[in-house]
């Protein structure tokens, strides 16, 4: 397939040979650096509203309901009114808080989250940073929202906050362990942990056919532990309104409240892109084989359709989870880790260790 | 716990999960099941409910007669005291002397829509209508009289 929608490499590096006629080395790499930082910033914005107005409209069409409707057709505007609401409101000073982990806990949040969705490839050529060791990045920095988190609910001084703080402390600790574990065992059928290698292997069949029986395991486990790991419900015991009123976020207030609000939701479009990169082929059209004419006319479909198609699909189930089951206890939460998901990951490593070894797979 | 339970729990639970998740997706997809009315664009044709409480009226047919005997129970029964009556007496074709009503007053901004006036009316006179637009900018409206304007009993009603 040719086409400039098809593969943006060749688009990607005539845009820097212009920037590297023009002016120096340094400043054309600062300049791109820049470019490239206001255009994710604008992206990360622009997907993050979407994914709020998203939310409601699955919630209510779960619940027969409308869902918001009066600003713009369907409501589309709904959330940048909010936005817009949120950006003029009053940034409260809370008293006995402790003034500089308070403003710092949101933007370590963000920043977790924003570090994340560099790093995740849209299309061919369209990628922030393409790291040869892109998932173990997106796990390691993922995992330091928690540190914002911890620090937001520490100095708020409010009870409800800590409460909720602590409890995502140890929801996240434990839950990270069954992300990395289930990664792991993709990364033992990938044999590589760069992203777009992982998208090239999956371009005769994505790896959730190849993988087949431990990559399902694995897709399951992956799916339930990231719910849990972005903190969003059924295990969502961190805010848990009924309980504590907003958790670690209760004394936050304005813009820095739309920072967590906003990172809540891209840490999900992360998540979704990650298990579509890693077991759906990310970008990758659908595949099978040697059905060449299959094949040729899956490929017309441009790869960033294929790529936003998977994710939403993922997202749309994980909103699903939310909406559908109740909050867990922290003692269930932790007996479904610790006795559930944790063994079966471990077993499914050797399952998928073993099934490499005898080359059972596709 | 033994491996077996451990199993049988462990596919139940997710077995369970799915079957929930399946009811939820179905509504997902099937918008035409959406309840909510949308109020102000479909006020032309909202039609409430058969149990709808909206105000109290006293029932007219279409000879513009009524059931109410003015006997007043409705009056004592009503705890916050929102209904008034005045009756008269009324000279019958068999020249006996009886009580009849003159007002019915219903006071609307005192109702609470309990239903004790409509379920202790001995003579199934009155009922809940399905007028909801009660809002009025001069609170005196909302004293309204029930009995229609030159109302009479219906025939073979005590």
């Amino acid at each position: 397939m040719q086409g400039v929608l098809y593969d943006f490499t060749g688009l990607i590096q005539s845009i820097d040979a212009v920037f590297r006629a023009s002016m120096s080395d340094l400043w054309a790499t600062v300049l791109e650096y820049a470019i490239i930082g206001i255009i994710y910033l604008v992206i990360y914005a622009l997907i993050g509203l979407f994914l709020v107005y998203a939310e409601r409209k699955v919630c209510a069409f779960i619940q027969v309901r409308l869902g918001p409707n009066r600003v713009g057709p369907k409501g589309f505007f709904q959330t940048i009114a909010d936005f817009i609401k949120l950006l003029l409101k009053e940034n409260i000073k809370i008293k006995n808080a402790d003034g500089v982990l308070f403003n710092l806990a949101p933007f370590i949040v963000i920043v977790a989250s924003f570090l994340t969705f560099g790093t995740v490839p849209f299309a061919k050529g369209l990628q922030g940073i393409d790291l040869n060791i892109g998932v173990f990045f997106i796990m390691a920095v993922s995992s330091m929202g928690v540190v914002g988190i911890l620090l937001g609910g520490w100095s708020s001084n409010s009870k409800y906050s800590l409460i909720g703080a602590m409890r995502s402390g140890a929801q996240i600790v434990s839950y990270e362990l069954s992300v990395g574990l289930s990664l792991v065992t993709m990364v033992i059928l990938t044999g590589t942990m760069q992203l777009s290698q992982i998208i090239e292997l999956q371009s005769d069949g994505w790896f959730i056919f190849k993988g087949h029986i431990p990559a399902l395991i694995s897709l399951i486990i992956m799916m339930i532990a990231s719910t849990a790991e972005i903190n969003r419900g059924p295990f969502d015991l961190a805010e848990a309104e009924s309980e504590l009123t907003a958790g670690y976020h209760t004394e936050y207030s304005g813009i820095k409240f739309a920072f967590f609000y906003l990172s809540e939701y891209m840490n999900m479009f992360v998540v979704s892109a990650l298990v579509a990169t890693v077991f759906f082929g990310g970008w990758m059209p659908l595949h099978i084989g040697s059905w060449q004419a299959f094949n040729h006319i899956m490929d017309f479909i441009p790869p960033i359709i294929w790529f936003i198609l998977k994710s939403f699909a993922l997202m749309y189930v994980i909103m699903l989870f939310k909406w559908t089951f109740p909050r867990l206890r922290i003692d269930q939460l932790l007996k479904l880790e610790w006795q559930y998901l944790l063994p079966i990951s471990l077993f499914n490593v050797l399952l998928m260790a073993f099934v490499v070894y005898m080359k059972w797979y596709f | 716990m033994g491996l077996k339970s451990y199993l049988s729990g462990l596919f139940k639970g997710f077995y369970s999960l799915l079957v929930g998740l399946r009811v939820t997706n179905s509504y997902f997809f099937h918008p035409s099941r959406i309840v909510t009315q949308q109020y102000p664009e479909n006020r032309k044709t909202l039609k409430m409910f058969e149990r709808f409480k909206g105000e109290v009226i006293l029932v007219h047919n279409e000879n513009n007669e009524h059931r109410c005997t003015g006997c007043g129970i409705c009056e004592m029964n009503c705890p916050n005291g929102s209904i008034e009556i005045i009756s008269k007496m009324e000279t019958g074709e068999d020249g006996k002397k009886r009580k009849a009503i003159d007002k019915h007053i219903y006071h609307l901004s005192m109702c609470t829509f309990c239903g004790l006036c409509v379920k202790s009316c001995p003579s199934k006179a009155l009922a809940f209508g399905n007028e909801f637009e009660h809002a009025v900018f001069d609170r005196a409206k909302l004293d309204k009289v029930l009995n229609k304007e030159g109302s009479v009993l219906m025939k073979g009603v005590e």
